[in-house]
């Protein structure tokens, strides 16, 4: 678990590591990623060998001692340790800060980490079987394929998308019986349908609900296997409400799109789109990206759009902890910008990067990417004093009193704590 | 029966012989009732044939003067079964005319027509004085024969793979990744510090290919690779479902998945923060994305630029990206690709790239916008063998137009038009060879980081 109150949350910046050094003799170093508490940066690093292909992580400029074939998707969890999908004999593992798991696969990719605990989970094939694998356990039944998947909250389960007949090649008539089903640490539900989609579990990590087509043309949600009774022209991802346990998804009806509850219109289908729905965690409040005309994008909160609106996207949409407020960062124009509780921030970007909320809810910051390729970080509307080579994603620290500043400047990779009074 | 008429039953039965060699059609039919077809045709005509329809319809005058337009008339003997304004009478004029209550022999013509003898290649259109758009009226017949579940085998199972995979060749998520790292291993013998950066947050270009690649031609990635590096792009492509930009449902009429496709592949181009989408050499998945499947999910234009490889290419070579080292001396000739040419216009940007990499070009007429077809486009190819003869035998002014030209070598920029072309250049024995841009600049392009 991570326990950000004990991070160093002291003013000022703190020198890190430059953004090249590496201890070994290396050819080359990968793209960073930077870890949550902002200590520390990682690349992959390939070291100079004549024979073969070695490669292994450079955390602040220093080599894990392990060395691989091949290492991919380097990833810091919450709690700051790191992870890279790394290859020996042509098999792959999960490495943990320079530990590999145990077991050996086919192949391991898309890790994935618990929001509430230490869990760590990824994709694998072994002998052309597909299945799941957390903390070094594989699940117990793996499958013809998965796809999907979604962790619990507090990370003990995983729920996929899993094929679990075979397809003859061109078979169009098995496929069409239905091979697709959901399983759930291996488990797969007592019912196949023709596709599913997007499984998401409930707050306690006890139900499932998925996007499933019943035939080519029947879309419905089902909830652990059982499927709602209408069927609708289309629909995309469910959301259980954190309160009450009810499920939503968007729906389309007469060509246009609005919100379901457990198979009930909330909100009537009139937008010309409607998706990623997202509730405060009492579900007192349901979000939703929503385009109230063809073309104009922007968030309908408990089915009211907002004035404010992009012309051409929205890519994410955030949600503050108290569920009160929401921001959307979209595009207009080829311009990245924002929007807060129905207001348009000032300043239009080549790139921005999704919204942060402070603890407390009061605050927000984004990072962006100027015209010239400099990026700086946006709080509360105003730009920090100074660009950046990089920076990542602001951090808050728990008391929602400092703001963390994570960036390549000059060369040199640093942690600046702001104090949010001085931003 | 006279004896003429039963030489016209053989005759028919003779051209619908690819039908019922297809049991996504025939398996399909079998299933339906006269209520069946009534009810779903006049529900799709009503909800979704709209004003539009109706205009079309009654605009029409049936002058025929769309008819020299189209390969398939042309090649045909210009037999009014293959006009144009005949394609519409055999299909949805008489659905419309009839109320829905059409036969399943109508049907089995109908799918035939729909799916294997019109490419949507739009060309009829910029003949017709009124700008009727027949593609639109044989996409709408798609669609209806996808309600009614009649839609050929082949194409069929690749709209399944799409909403199975979020791919069009069943291709598993592994398999794509370990394709690229292959495709790097292999590339790092010519160059060694090579790379294709994968899942890169912040790249300038995401680049994007259809599942053939990955499954067939994988030397176009290893090739679009090396071009990247030479080029000192800011690249990237990515592990997750949403790498393949193809569409086959945009064919079928499975418009929902269409939408499903479309928002899976602009997500995760966002999801990785770069500023445009480049793709590869493919025409049909440049339609879905520029045109079709984005506006489906309402988005007027696209929520990320998208840049087909010729206009990146264009581009490449305009800022001194990438040098011209060798010429191919031998005679070249160019096919446009309806869907970045008609689609998007990208007939001079074609040019500029083969002329400076060749420096015998010689064009094939018609050409640019008003070129013909492959016969392979819009999902054609993908109705699988039992449908090639159809779309070879209905392209021979193509084969016509190669001959004409001399050439050895044909530049297609467009995987179904290479398909269909390599056919059409097999059946006629013109021994001419096919390239893309990416084959012809990977292998006459400088590259200082070459060993
Ligand atoms: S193949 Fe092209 S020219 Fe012929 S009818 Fe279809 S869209 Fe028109
Ligand atoms: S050219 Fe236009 S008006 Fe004339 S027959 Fe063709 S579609 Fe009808």
């Amino acid at each position: 678990m991570k326990d950000a109150s004990l991070w160093d949350w002291n003013p000022g910046e703190k020198e890190i590591v430059a953004y090249d050094a590496c201890s070994g003799d290396c050819e080359w170093l990968e793209e960073p990623v930077v870890s949550p508490d902002g200590e520390k940066i990682a690349r992959v690093a390939k070291i100079r060998d004549e024979e073969e292909a070695v490669f292994t992580l450079a955390v602040n400029g220093e080599l894990w001692e392990s060395t691989f074939e091949r290492c991919w998707y380097p990833r810091f969890s919450p709690d700051s340790r790191l992870t890279a999908l790394c290859s020996e004999m042509a098999e792959w593992t999960l490495v943990v800060d320079g530990e590999p798991w145990e077991e050996r696969y086919g192949f391991i990719w898309d890790t994935r980490f618990a929001k509430d605990s230490g869990a760590i989970a990824a994709a694998v094939q072994q002998d052309m079987q597909y299945g799941y694998v957390k903390d070094g356990e594989p699940w117990g039944e793996f499958f013809e394929n998965t796809n999907h998947p979604v962790m619990s909250p507090d990370g003990s389960k995983i729920a996929s998308v899993v094929q679990t007949r075979n397809i003859p090649q061109a078979d169009i008539f098995t496929f069409k019986e239905g091979c697709f089903s959901v399983a759930v640490n291996g488990e797969p539900w007592d019912r196949n349908f023709v596709n599913c989609w997007d499984p998401v579990f409930d707050a306690k990590g006890e139900s499932v609900a998925t996007t499933v087509r019943t035939s080519l043309y029947d879309y419905t949600i089902a909830v652990d296997g059982r499927a709602w009774n209408s069927r609708y022209q289309c629909m995309w991802e469910p959301r259980f409400n954190p309160g009450n346990g009810s499920v939503v998804a968007a729906g389309r009806q007469g060509g246009k799109w609005g919100m379901l509850k457990d198979d009930e219109w909330i909100w009537e289908p009139r937008f010309f789109q409607c998706w990623k729905p997202a509730f405060s965690d009492d579900g007192a409040n349901l979000y939703a990206v929503v385009a109230p005309s063809f073309g104009r994008w922007t968030v309908a909160v408990n089915g009211k759009a907002w004035g404010e609106k992009f012309k051409q996207a929205v890519s994410d949409l955030v949600i503050s902890p108290d569920g009160k407020r929401a921001a959307i960062i979209g595009k207009t124009d080829e311009q990245w910008g924002i929007i807060v509780d129905d207001t348009r921030w000032v300043g239009w970007f080549a790139m921005a990067y999704p919204p942060v909320f402070s603890p407390d809810s009061r605050h927000v910051g984004y990072a962006v990417e100027r015209k010239d390729g400099q990026m700086t970080i946006i709080l509360d509307g105003h730009a920090y004093h100074k660009d950046f080579d990089k920076a990542w994603s602001p951090v808050f620290s728990p008391d929602s009193q400092h703001v963390m500043i994570r960036c390549l400047d000059g060369g040199v990779y640093k942690r600046i704590v702001v104090p949010i009074s001085e931003f | 029966m006279s004896e003429t008429a039963t030489a016209t039953k053989e005759k028919e039965k003779d051209l619908l012989q690819p039908i019922y060699d297809d049991p996504g059609v025939m398996k399909g039919l079998e299933k339906l009732d006269e209520a069946t077809i009534e009810r779903v045709i006049n529900q799709t005509l009503e909800a979704e044939g709209g004003a539009r329809l109706k205009i079309l319809v009654e605009t029409c005058v049936h002058c025929g003067l769309c008819s020299d337009a189209c390969h398939f008339f042309m090649s045909h003997d210009r037999d009014p079964k293959y006009a144009p304004v005949g394609k519409v009478k055999q299909t949805i004029w008489e659905m419309l005319r009839k109320k829905g209550k059409v036969s399943k022999e109508f049907l089995m013509r109908a799918v035939q027509v729909a799916h294997t003898e019109c490419n949507l290649c739009r060309r009829c259109v910029q003949y017709c004085p009124f700008g009727i758009d027949t593609a639109h009226l044989i996409s709408l017949t798609r669609r209806i024969c996808h309600k009614l579940g009649i839609t050929p085998q082949y194409i069929q199972d690749t709209a399944h793979s799409h909403s199975a995979t979020y791919n069009q060749m069943w291709v598993k998520e592994d398999e794509w990744t370990d394709s690229l790292f292959w495709q790097e291993d292999e590339s790092r013998d010519e160059i060694p510090n090579m790379r294709i950066p994968l899942e890169k947050e912040g790249a300038d270009i995401y680049y994007s290919v259809i599942a053939p690649e990955p499954k067939f031609r994988t030397q176009l990635i290893y090739q679009a690779a090396v071009i990247m590096h030479e080029a000192g792009a800011d690249w990237t492509m990515s592990s997750l479902p949403g790498w393949d930009n193809s569409d086959m449902c945009m064919f079928t009429g499975d418009l929902e998945m269409m939408g499903r496709l479309k928002r899976r592949h602009f997500e995760d181009a966002m999801r990785l923060k770069v500023k445009r989408i480049v793709m590869g050499e493919c025409g049909h998945a440049f339609r879905s994305i520029y045109d079709t499947g984005n506006r489906w999910d309402a988005w007027e234009s696209m929520p990320v630029t998208i840049q087909h490889s010729v206009d990146f290419f264009e581009e490449l070579l305009r800022l001194g990206k990438i040098k011209v080292k060798t010429k191919i001396q031998e005679k070249v000739t160019i096919h446009d690709p309806c869907n970045i040419i008609r689609g998007r216009g990208l007939q001079e940007k074609l040019r500029t790239v083969v002329h400076a990499f060749c420096d015998n070009v010689v064009e094939m007429y018609p050409n640019k916008e008003h070129n013909y077809c492959c016969s392979a486009g819009g999902g054609v190819i993908n109705c699988g063998p039992p449908h090639k003869n159809t779309r070879i035998v209905g392209n021979s002014v193509k084969a016509d137009q190669l001959r004409e030209t001399g050439a050895s070598i044909v530049v297609a920029p467009c995987h179904n038009c290479h398909g269909g072309i390599e056919d059409i250049i097999h059946a006629n024995h013109l021994g001419m060879e096919l390239k893309f841009l990416g084959d012809i600049i990977y292998e006459h392009m400088e590259k200082p980081d070459a060993i």
